[in-house]
């Protein structure tokens, strides 16, 4: 028996039990508990399995830092791996288990690893994987393809739930004045200082419970009274919330745990939330980590942090073992040592220093604590748990073997790390500090101020005074007026610590661990050394070092201190690695919030979304908006039904809902030379009441978009373009305007939102639209030609924009009404088209009524190629200047061999191809090929497969044949010719009769 | 996250704004050479510094904007409309001065 709880103290209630179970054992432990000191006060030792060694492993902190604890909570689709047993607060039914283990984590089989460590060095798998003789030699990776998926599995931690998350999660924003990140005597002081100056601050704590150290090592009413006076004077206390980022602008990123600590949280509350929140100036107090020492098997369970057996005792009432001893290279273990043999336990103390003042052991001794100077631990014995220490000690300036203590419970204190990461985020390098052995924030012209133990300021009162500084300077750099303090400098021990990293001696084959988590040991880092990994860089990549859940928060740096020493160099000239974010991980959930499901994207609706689905039509997506795919009638397939769609449209009638084209009203005296500059056909002379197909270039000769215009008076012009590229083509016209031509007075709106738009095609269309409008002589031949606009009403005294320009090639219009309308336009064009035999028709149908006339869209306009290209150079104007023009003729461009726009018909008419084959010569079946295949469909017209696509030269080049749709992965090869992509009425008399 | 002084909004999130392009940049007339137009359209400099550029608050007024920014420390020196009329009818003149922390 080691740990065991105590009948008093600490802050957890014992009037509130809480049942959980671990591995399936039902155990109990206290409101106010984590799962870890739940754990330690059932006596549990082995809590975890190694990375790569699968070597027992114990709690080791209490805290973030946690590198040994790693559990898996909760089940099924709730299942959360890699979990800190030290940050998870326990509640009523919380239900967590070992992993990485089998068939568990105090006997797993996996241990084997273990016996072959010594083969298991860093880059183990690589080394004897890739390229392994005598199979591979130049030979690549063969048989690391193979071995890496058994590797893979044999690696890694927890494994995560493969069902869907069932909890949801938030995005959240704020603003504020001063952030101050922890809420340690530093950080309330801080805030308490800024909020009294008038600020408006936000204090986040991560831990459940506001206080930080305060929480285990300070007088409680101390930490009260600072609590009630922050909050008193309206500062926001954020608690469960880790400030785990901070960007640029002050701009802090905050992960909020909502629910993990609850047993049944209400189902309205998101489990997280990620917070955005803007502060003008952040004040970091998150303290400092004890790092921990490599010494032999400094990874057995019962090897421990000293200040975290502090917490444990003075926050959980735990005593963590009976016969401790303490090994330390500084002040601050003394006051643990004191409080642990008060608490009923023996203690012996190691200190490696050859003495300090009695100011420092006062305490101790009283206590009954022995303490040995010049003394410090080589070798933890017993596998689960440790029994004993050999001991080491300091002889003529080398390590001797010393005796052994028989002991239940090592702890270690080497020295602190102040939590420097959030200045790193922003670029801000820590500088070493070789008195307090530790890397302190730099000076920054941030707006970031560093407080208390972060700032290496070691002492409650000390810590509170940096605090007031840090809180000052804020409010000073924000324009108010506060009391000026001097912050303390850095330390505040009375006797300095002795910089103290590894424990060995000569002829001793010790296991030291540097990095618990990813088992990367002294051994490793001076492998790597050996090897030429001597970069700090280089060395993190090549044993893994730090990159664990942890971040190496305990052990990081005394990699670089092995690594300074094997160099011998200091360790400033190793360097640190950058801390990035997160500081510690934040769930994929909470990055994701919201944006899941329907939510991933917004949805866009036409205005007659309602009368389309009331009407048959099965949707499909387009970019962002639901359009009609095709109207199916009763026991209709897909093919069925566009085929009988576009038959329709072609013999009698059919209706397409065009909303999602875009709409930009271009107004102004000077719009239509706006538009003959970024058009590259003449629209200078484009006559009122009339349409004009137009295509737009890029600045450097590529298509942009295409789409018609109208013209509704001498200054007032609708502009259609593209769905694909309507936002893009609204904001390139503004860009044009506001950068380029300021002196055009033009002015663009998108009105996409604001017209409804269907699309009335086929031969009988003037009849359908000759009973809907209020003036049926509007539209008539002479009143509405090809490439007519006229603006009238309907018979209900709507008002309506029409054109009559033609997509699928048949005599059509375009009808524009105001948006709110649509459902009554819908049903009186339906209800006379639908007389005449008419049909509604969605985007499969309209796809095959344009490739049969080779009409382009995105898929032939893709950025890549040119008017030319397309077909439609002869559209180009030679006479005006528009965007494009100069640079569209670099010789590249105009090569006679670049891909040309084809019609695509299988050399027997009976097969099919596939749209995204690409054309191949039948000689030359491999590469890029002559080109592609952009649109296929079945043309009901021709009656047969159809496409169009690009081919090298044109069609006019492979008149003599010889070419293949070539499909290797899906139906193969396909035999085609490539005629005009024109492939039905050529000369258009349909679409002008 | 860089945060953008809009003239007309205020301060907003960068997420609010598309990047343009590089504002030093002067497009030729349309009818210029194609060396005048290779060299505006493809030719770059890659500097370290203060640099200008062009923002559009795509998600807000919808103005384009010519930022002063460092690409070294993401600092924005100063924002002003691209359109040189707009800028001086704006009350305080023509450029927004970036308030830091």
């Amino acid at each position: 028996m080691a740990a065991r709880r105590l009948r008093q103290g600490g802050r957890i209630d014992r009037g509130k039990p809480l049942g959980f179970t671990w591995n399936g054992r039902a155990m109990t432990g206290y409101q106010g508990d984590t799962l870890a000191s739940a754990l330690l006060a059932n006596n549990e030792r082995v809590v975890g399995r190694s990375f790569k060694y699968h070597r027992p492993r114990g709690v080791t902190s209490a805290g973030v830092e946690e590198c040994g604890a790693l559990v898996t909570v909760g089940a099924g689709a709730r299942r959360d791996p890699n979990v800190r047993a030290t940050s998870q607060e326990l509640y009523e039914g919380l239900a967590a288990g070992g992993q990485n283990a089998w068939p568990s984590v105090r006997f797993d089989a996996g241990g084997i690893n273990n016996l072959f460590s010594r083969f298991l060095v860093a880059g183990f798998y690589y080394k004897t994987f890739m390229g392994m003789p005598p199979f591979e030699w130049g030979r690549g990776t063969g048989w690391w393809m193979r071995y890496e998926k058994l590797i893979r599995k044999a690696a890694g931690m927890g494994t995560a739930s493969r069902e869907p998350d069932p909890d949801h999660y938030e995005h959240a924003h704020e603003y504020c004045d001063v952030l101050v990140v922890g809420s340690g005597p530093a950080g309330l002081a801080a805030a308490r200082t800024a909020a009294e100056a008038g600020l408006d601050v936000i204090l986040a704590e991560q831990d459940g419970e506001p206080g930080g150290s305060y929480l285990a090592w300070g007088d409680d009413d101390e930490r009260v009274t600072a609590i009630q006076a922050v909050q008193s004077l309206g500062v926001r206390i954020m608690t469960r919330t880790t400030a785990f980022g901070l960007y640029d602008y002050s701009v802090a990123g905050l992960h909020e745990r909502v629910t993990d600590h609850l047993s049944a949280p209400s189902p309205h509350l998101p489990r997280h939330r990620l917070w955005t929140l803007r502060a003008r100036h952040t004040i970091v107090a998150a303290g400092a980590l004890e790092r921990h020492l490599a010494f032999g098997d400094n990874d057995r369970p019962g090897v421990m942090n000293a200040s975290a057996a502090g917490v444990y005792l003075n926050r959980y009432g735990i005593l963590p073992g009976a016969n401790i001893v303490v090994a330390t290279n500084n002040d601050s273990a003394y006051a643990t040592a004191a409080s642990l043999a008060r608490a009923g336990a023996a203690v012996t103390l190691l200190d490696a220093r050859t003495g300090v003042p009695g100011a420092v052991t006062g305490v101790a001794t009283e206590h009954g604590v022995g303490i040995r100077f010049g003394c410090a631990p080589m070798q933890a014995r017993g596998a689960k748990g440790v029994r004993a220490l050999r001991t080491a000690i300091a002889r003529d300036g080398a390590w001797q073997p010393g005796p052994t203590e028989l002991c239940d419970l090592v702890l270690v204190s080497a020295g602190w790390s102040p939590v420097v990461n959030l200045l790193s985020h922003r670029g801000v390098k820590p500088v070493w500090d070789a008195g307090n052995d530790c890397f302190l924030p730099a000076d920054t012209t941030e707006p970031v101020s560093v407080a208390g133990s972060a700032a290496g300021v070691w002492g409650h009162e000390h810590c509170v005074v940096s605090g007031q500084a840090a809180g000052a300077r804020a409010a000073r750099a924000l324009g108010k007026c506060s009391p000026r303090f001097t912050p303390p400098p850095a330390g505040g021990w009375q006797e300095p610590l002795r910089p103290l990293y590894e424990i060995r001696m000569p002829g001793r084959k010790l296991k030291s661990f540097v990095d618990i988590q990813h088992d990367v040991t002294t051994e490793d880092v001076r492998l790597a050394h050996r090897e030429g990994f001597v970069s700090v860089e280089h060395l993190k990549r090549y044993t893994t070092l730090g990159m664990a859940t942890d971040q190496g928060k305990m052990g990081n740096i005394i990699g670089l201190a092995l690594m300074a020493e094997a160099r011998g160099v200091d360790i400033p000239d190793v360097g640190t690695t950058t801390f990035r974010p997160p500081y510690t991980p934040v769930s994929l959930g909470a990055l994701r919030g919201r944006s899941v499901g329907t939510h991933f994207k917004p949805l866009r609706r036409t205005p007659m979304h309602e009368w389309n689905l009331q009407h048959g039509a099965v949707m499909t997506e387009a970019g962002l908006w639901r359009r009609p795919w095709y109207f199916p009638r009763r026991g209709e397939s897909l093919s069925q039904a566009y085929v009988r769609e576009a038959t329709t449209v072609r013999s009698a009638v059919g209706l397409c809902d065009v909303t999602s084209l875009g709409k930009i009203a271009v107004q102004g005296p000077d719009a239509a030379e706006f538009l003959n500059r970024v058009y590259s056909n003449a629209f200078a002379k484009l006559p009122v009441g009339k349409a004009r197909y137009g295509i737009m270039l890029r600045d450097d000769g590529i298509v942009m978009d295409d789409g018609t215009t109208w013209r509704l008076s001498e200054a007032d012009f609708l502009m259609t373009t593209t769905t694909a590229h309507a936002a893009q083509t609204m904001a390139w016209l503004e860009e044009l305007l506001q950068t380029r031509w300021p002196d055009l007075k033009v002015h663009v709106t998108s009105v996409s939102e604001q017209w409804g738009g269907v699309a009335v095609a086929g031969p009988r269309s003037r009849d359908v639209l000759q009973e809907c409008v209020a003036d049926p002589s509007k539209v008539d031949n002479d009143a509405l030609p090809f490439m007519g606009v006229v603006e009238t009403t309907l018979k209900e005294d709507v008002l309506c924009r029409i054109a009559r320009i033609s997509f699928s090639g048949e005599r059509a219009y375009e009808v524009y009404f105001p948006a709110d309308y649509a459902t009554g336009v819908m049903d009186r064009l339906w209800e006379s088209a639908e007389s005449m035999g008419g049909c509604l028709y969605g985007l499969e149908a309209l796809g095959t009524l344009r490739v049969e006339k080779g009409h382009v869209t995105h898929a032939e306009l893709d950025g890549r190629m040119t008017i030319d290209d397309a077909g439609l150079g002869k559209m180009a104007s030679t006479k005006k200047a528009y965007i494009g023009k100069v640079l569209k003729r670099r010789p590249e461009l105009t090569r006679e061999d670049r891909p040309r726009l084809v019609g695509i018909l299988p050399k027997n008419r009976d097969e099919k191809f596939n749209a995204g084959a690409v054309i191949c010569a039948e000689n030359a079946i491999s590469g890029h090929g002559e080109g592609w295949v952009t649109a296929v469909t079945h043309s009901p017209e021709l009656g047969h497969w159809i496409g169009i696509g690009y081919v090298n030269g044109g069609y006019e080049h492979w008149e003599g044949g010889g070419l293949v749709a070539a499909d290797p992965v899906r139906k193969g090869n396909t035999a085609i010719e490539v005629v005009s992509p024109q492939m039905v009425d050529p000369d258009g008399e349909r679409m002008r009769g | 996250m860089i945060r953008i002084n809009c003239p007309f909004c205020g301060m907003r999130d960068h997420s609010e704004f598309t990047y343009g392009s590089d504002a030093a940049v002067r497009y030729p007339d349309l009818d210029a050479s194609a060396d005048d137009w290779t060299k505006a359209v493809f030719e770059r400099e890659n500097l370290d510094g203060v640099v200008l550029e062009t923002w559009h608050h795509v998600h807000g007024c919808r103005m384009w904007l010519i930022v002063e920014r460092d690409t070294i420390t993401h600092e924005i020196h100063a924002v002003r409309p691209a359109h040189p009329e707009w800028a001086t009818l704006l009350p305080g003149g023509p450029t927004t001065k970036e308030p830091r922390s």
